[in-house]
C-alpha cells in the first residue's frame, strides 16, 4: 500500500466494467465518433468548410435543405454544414482538451497545496476560492471575452480561469484528509520528502477524483465555449464552432431550423457524453460507491 | 448563531469586496476603451482626453477604485457612461423581471425535477427509474441557447401557444422561466432520487410498512416530507447557476431584467454597469449560499452552525 504506482489508481478492468453500463457505452461511442469525425475531418468533409458555393444556395438565395446534394443542408452562406460540423467539433474537443486540462491543473495545484500545507497558504487560497465561487462564473467568462480579441486561445483561457474553482474545492477536501491518514504520517516518521510524500502517496490517491472531474469538466467546457460562441464573443468566425454556426444562423432559423438544431444536437450529444461516462467512472472508481445501485 | 450570523455577514461583505476589487481590476487593465465608445469614432483627440478627465479614467487605478468604493460605501454606483443613468437606478428598475424570472424557473424545477427523483426513487433499478435518470443528464447537457430557441420554435413558431419574446403577461413568462430552470431539473431529480432513496431505507419507514400503512400512504406521509427537505433547501444555491443563465434567457427572449442589462452593457463597455450588475450578482449568489448554510441545522439538527 506504501507505493501506489498511478496505474494501480485507476483498477485493473476500468475500462471493461465501463462498456457494462449501457449509458457510459453509449457516451464512449459518441466521444469516439467526435473524436474521429474531428482527426479526419479534412477527409471526411465532403466540401471546404469555409467554402461558400454557388450551388449552396436556392436561386432565392435561401440555405439548402439537409438531404440530396449536401447531406446536412447548406448555411446562409452557402457552406456545407456537414463539413462545418466536423471542423467544429476540432474546435470543441481543442477547447475541452486545452481548457479543461488548464483548469484542471489549476485547481489540483490549488486544492493539493491548500490541503496538505494548512497554515497561512491553505488558508489564503481557500479564501480565494470562496471568492470566485461567489463570481457569476458565466457572466465573467462574457465579460472577459467580449473585452479581449476573442481567439480559440483566449477563449480557452477563459473558460479556464472561470472552470478551475470546482476541482479545486473536491481536491482540497480530499486532499486535508489525506494528510491526516496514518500511512502519510509514517512516511513521515521514516523519512520521506514532502515531494516523495505528495508525488507518491497523495497523488495517486487523488488520480481517481482527477480523472472524474477532468471528464465532467469536458462537458461544462463544452456548453461554455458554445455559449460564448452563440453570444458572438467567443471563437470567431469563419473558424467553425458548433456555438458560432447557430450564432450565424439563427436569425434565419424560424425558415431554416436544421442550422440550429444540427449543431444544438451535437453540442447536447457531446456533453450528454462526456457527462454519462464521469458518472459511470465515478461509480466504477469509488468503491464506497458501489453496490448503491 | 448571533455571532456565527456576525461572522458570516463579515465574511461575506470581504467576499464581495474582494469580487469588487477583481472586476475593478481586471476592467482597468482590459483592452477595451470605454472612452472612445462615449466619444464615437469620429471624435478628435481633444474630445477624447476631455471626456477621459470628466470621468476621472485619467488618474492612477488606485484612485478609481478608491473613489468608487467610497461613492459605493455610501450607496452610489455610479452613473452609466452611456445612458446617464444612476446605475442603482437602472438595476432596481430591471430586478422586478429577473426575479419573476428566478421565481417562475425555481417553480419549474422543482415541479419537474422533484417528480421526476420521486417517481425515479420508488421505481429503482426499473427502466423507467434508468430512462429518468438519462434524461437527467440530458438536461444538464443542454446548453441553455439550444433550449430557448427549441422551445420558441416548437411552442412559439409551430404552435403558437407563447408569444416569441417580451414581457408583460403570464404567457410571456412560461418559456423563458422552463428554459431557465430546465438546466436545475436535471440536478434536482438526482438529489431527490437519492434523498428518497435514503428515506426509505430508515427503520421508521419499515415500521410504518409492519404497521400495515398503505403504499401511498408512506410513501407521501412518511418518507416525502423527510426526503425533500435536504432538497429544498439547495434553493439558495441555484441563485448563483441562474445569475450565468439570465444573461443568455434574458437575451434570448428579450425579457427585460438584469440580464439583458449586463449583457448591452458589456458590448458597450459601459463599466460602471458592468461593476453594478457583477456586485449584485455577487451579493445575490453570497447571500443565497448564506441562506442554504442557515436552514441546513433546521433540517437536520445534526449539522451545528460553526
Amino acid at each position: 500500500m506504501n507505493d501506489l504506482s498511478a496505474a494501480d489508481a485507476l483498477p485493473r478492468g476500468t475500462l471493461s466494467r465501463l462498456m457494462q453500463r449501457k449509458a457510459a457505452l453509449f457516451g464512449l461511442v459518441i466521444i469516439a465518433m467526435v473524436v474521429a469525425g474531428a482527426l479526419l475531418a479534412p477527409w471526411i468533409a465532403p466540401y471546404d468548410p469555409n467554402e461558400q458555393m454557388f450551388d449552396g444556395l436556392t436561386l432565392e438565395g435561401a440555405p439548402m435543405p439537409p438531404g440530396g446534394q449536401f447531406l446536412l443542408g447548406t448555411d446562409l452562406l452557402g457552406r456545407d454544414l456537414f463539413s462545418r460540423l466536423l471542423h467544429g467539433a476540432r474546435t470543441s474537443l481543442v477547447i475541452g482538451i486545452v481548457a479543461n486540462g488548464l483548469a484542471l491543473l489549476i485547481g489540483t495545484l490549488v486544492g493539493i497545496t491548500a490541503g496538505f500545507f494548512r497554515g497561512w497558504i491553505g488558508a489564503g487560497l481557500m479564501r480565494f476560492t470562496d471568492l470566485m465561487m461567489a463570481f457569476p462564473a458565466l457572466l465573467l467568462a462574457i465579460c472577459l471575452a467580449a473585452i479581449f480579441e476573442p481567439s480559440l486561445w483566449i477563449v480557452a483561457m477563459v473558460i479556464a480561469l472561470v472552470n478551475w474553482v470546482q476541482t479545486a474545492r473536491v481536491i482540497y477536501t480530499e486532499t486535508s484528509s489525506l494528510a491526516t491518514r496514518d500511512f502519510i504520517a509514517a512516511e513521515r516518521t521514516l523519512g520521506a520528502s514532502t515531494s516523495r510524500i505528495l508525488f507518491r502517496h497523495v497523488l495517486p490517491h487523488l488520480l481517481p477524483t482527477i480523472i472524474v472531474w477532468g471528464t465532467l469538466g469536458i462537458s461544462t467546457t463544452v456548453l461554455l465555449e458554445a455559449t460564448l460562441s452563440f453570444l458572438g464573443v467567443g471563437v470567431q468566425p469563419p473558424t467553425a464552432s458548433w456555438g458560432n454556426i447557430i450564432f450565424e444562423n439563427q436569425t434565419y432559423f424560424q425558415s431554416a431550423p436544421w442550422l440550429v438544431f444540427i449543431p444544438g444536437a451535437a453540442i447536447i450529444l457531446l456533453a450528454l457524453a462526456f457527462n454519462l461516462v464521469g458518472d459511470a467512472l465515478r461509480d466504477v472508481l469509488d468503491p464506497t460507491q458501489r453496490g448503491r445501485d | 448563531m448571533a455571532a456565527y450570523l456576525l461572522r458570516r455577514l463579515a465574511q461575506s461583505a470581504l467576499i464581495l469586496l474582494g469580487v469588487s476589487f477583481i472586476t475593478f481590476f481586471l476592467l482597468y487593465v482590459l483592452p477595451a476603451d470605454p472612452v472612445r465608445q462615449i466619444a464615437g469614432r469620429s471624435a478628435t483627440p481633444e474630445t477624447v482626453e476631455n471626456i477621459r478627465q470628466q470621468l476621472g479614467l485619467d488618474r492612477p487605478f488606485a484612485v478609481q477604485y478608491a473613489r468608487y468604493l467610497g461613492a459605493l460605501a455610501q450607496g452610489d454606483m455610479g452613473r452609466s457612461y452611456l445612458q446617464k443613468t444612476e446605475v442603482a437606478e437602472l438595476i432596481l428598475s430591471r430586478l422586478p423581471a429577473t426575479l419573476l424570472l428566478m421565481a417562475g424557473a425555481i417553480f419549474f424545477e422543482l415541479l419537474l425535477g422533484l417528480t421526476m427523483g420521486i417517481v425515479a426513487a420508488l421505481r429503482r433499478g426499473r427502466a423507467v427509474d434508468q430512462v429518468l435518470m438519462v434524461t437527467s443528464f440530458v438536461t444538464v447537457s443542454a446548453p441553455q441557447f439550444v433550449v430557448s430557441l427549441l422551445l420558441l420554435y416548437v411552442f412559439a413558431v409551430k404552435l403558437g401557444w407563447f408569444p416569441i419574446g417580451g414581457y408583460g403577461t403570464f404567457a410571456h413568462l412560461v418559456l423563458p422561466a422552463i428554459t431557465l430552470g430546465i438546466l436545475g431539473s436535471g440536478w434536482y431529480a438526482r438529489m431527490m432520487r437519492s434523498s428518497m432513496i435514503d428515506v426509505l431505507r430508515a427503520d421508521y419507514i419499515r415500521t410504518a410498512r409492519a404497521k400495515g400503512l398503505t403504499r401511498g400512504r408512506i410513501v407521501l406521509r412518511h418518507a416525502l416530507p423527510n426526503a425533500i427537505l435536504p432538497v429544498i433547501a439547495m434553493i439558495g444555491i441555484d441563485i448563483g447557476i441562474f445569475m450565468g443563465g439570465i444573461v443568455v434567457v434574458e437575451s434570448v427572449f428579450g425579457w427585460p431584467g438584469i440580464g439583458q442589462l449586463a449583457w448591452q452593457a458589456i458590448q458597450r463597455v459601459d463599466i460602471p454597469i458592468i461593476m453594478g450588475v457583477t456586485l449584485v450578482s455577487a451579493a445575490a449568489i453570497v447571500l443565497g449560499n448564506l441562506i442554504a448554510d442557515l436552514i441546513a441545522p433546521f433540517i437536520d439538527p445534526r449539522i451545528r452552525l460553526r
